[in-house]
């Protein structure tokens, strides 16, 4: 727990305890607490397979809790019953968290027969109810914000990854979500199409976006987290501040950005 | 051979075949559909009816089935049906099971990404059913959906054999009137010009979804 953490300024956009997961009688994730303060970039790193992902997804509500607790801007979606396994809130509590977070995919995941104005304004109209043309304007801007602004009516397949990745970060950005996941949102990219994602991440990160990114992009996470969480196996190894996290004292942290090194 | 007389007829004949071929799609579409998303549930208790109806609908002849719903409602429940509903209902059954088969590989093939990524944005699951993941399963399944409307078109002749006058009883019936064996040529260049339209408008179909890719 952070000492200095203050209920009215400093209340977590995410807070997540003792969180489990298991497939079957592999445990992909044990006892995962940790908590993002409003305004708050945090980078989750770690090797392959150490659960970075199942826990975006869970979050996400795209896979079921087995135990502990998640709450979104208060709003508590999951929590312990006395057995200590995980109960869901009601449907709607549910899907009022859903429409605070954003999550940016490895793999873009626009709808292709969409053109990209509409991948955007489709969430907004639909599930918001917003009328088209101030969907549009909103997206619109959006698009333009991110240098999209000539591929409105392009449809996602003529766009290199790299604009579908920061067309897909519009489309997460235009149903105003109070934090935004990325699950390794440049690995499905070349080096020179992943600087321009991270631009855009930048530039989210400098206008107070709250943001969790899981990433193996390290000087990425070290210039622009607040903080670093390190996960392996299905642990939270450690988590502080870029500097602690890469100057640890830790083996298998110091192990792992070795590798990343070298 | 009187041909103003022998055409009419065999359109007459053409008429019936295109009714039972448009209420079997109409009939048949929704079905396959609705047994593609019941074939999906996990539930034995939806999951294995629904298998069970799938392998008796495709392993059993088409022919047998007609027979079936012509006469076990008269003998069996002792209720009369109307030779054309009869051949509707079998046809509907027979082709909503390959159908619900076309869909489901069609659904299955929709990377989950695309499910993912409209619940993550809100959408309910009727909502990314019905916008995002149907419409991208049309157009994957335009070509074998066109395989089964061409078969259909053919398929309906043996709706004569439960005694519904279509285009191929009208054909040997003038045959054997006529006692020439064009009318049944005649009644093969039909067949032919119902299914380079059916053709047609399937190409016209894919097309017009080419205009994006995945």
């Amino acid at each position: 727990m952070q000492s200095e953490m203050n209920p009215n300024t400093d209340k977590p956009v995410l807070e997540v305890k003792s969180l489990r997961k298991a497939f079957g009688s592999l445990e992909v994730l044990n006892d995962i607490s940790f908590s993002v303060k409003h305004g708050e970039v945090v980078a989750i790193i770690g090797p392959s397979g150490s659960g970075k992902s199942t826990l975006l997804r869970l979050i996400n509500q795209l896979e079921q809790v087995d135990g502990g607790e998640i709450s979104v801007c208060g709003q508590q979606l999951c929590s312990n019953n006395e057995a200590g396994n995980a109960v869901y809130s009601d449907q709607e509590t549910m899907r009022q968290i859903r429409l605070n977070i954003g999550l940016v995919f490895q793999n873009f995941n626009l709808f292709p027969h969409f053109s990209i104005l509409r991948n955007l304004t489709e969430a907004p109209s639909v599930v918001l109810g917003k009328r088209k043309s101030d969907a549009e304007k909103k997206a619109r801007q959006l698009l333009d914000k991110l240098g999209l602004a000539d591929k409105a009516a392009a449809y996602p397949w003529q766009l290199s990854g790299g604009q579908q990745q920061r067309a897909a970060i519009a489309r997460a950005l235009a149903l105003d979500p109070e934090i935004i996941f990325f699950d390794e949102p440049t690995s499905a990219l070349d080096p020179e199409l992943t600087g321009e994602v991270l631009k855009v991440i930048r530039s989210l990160a400098e206008e107070n976006m709250t943001m969790v990114v899981v990433t193996h992009e390290m000087a990425f996470a070290r210039d622009l987290a607040d903080r670093i969480i390190f996960m392996d196996q299905g642990l939270i190894i450690e988590q502080g501040t870029p500097d602690e996290v890469f100057n640890s004292s830790n083996e298998r942290t110091k192990l792992f950005l070795r590798r990343y090194h070298e | 051979m009187n041909y103003s007389v022998v055409i009419p007829y065999l359109l007459e004949g053409t008429v019936t075949a295109l009714k039972l071929f448009a209420l079997t799609l109409l009939l048949a579409v929704p079905l396959g559909l609705l047994v593609a998303r019941l074939r999906a549930i996990k539930n034995p208790l939806v999951n294995l009816p629904v298998k069970f109806y799938l392998l008796l609908m495709r392993g059993t002849p088409l022919l047998l089935q007609l027979i079936f719903f012509m006469y076990f409602p008269p003998f069996v429940l002792g209720i009369s049906i109307d030779r054309f509903i009869a051949a509707l209902i079998a046809f509907s059954l027979n082709y909503g099971a390959y159908f619900a088969e076309i869909f489901r590989g069609g659904i299955d093939s929709i990377p989950q990404g695309q499910s993912e990524a409209a619940k993550v944005l809100g959408f309910s699951s009727w909502q990314t059913f019905s916008k995002i993941t149907l419409p991208q399963v049309i157009k994957r399944v335009i070509p074998a959906s066109a395989n089964e409307c061409m078969t259909l078109v053919k398929d309906t002749a043996l709706a004569q054999t439960i005694g519904v006058f279509e285009l191929f009883r009208a054909a040997q019936n003038t045959t054997s009137r006529e006692v020439s064996i064009i009318p049944i040529f005649i009644a093969g260049a039909f067949y032919l010009v119902m299914n380079s339209v059916v053709a047609a408008i399937f190409n016209r179909a894919e097309k017009k979804l080419s205009y994006y890719k995945g």
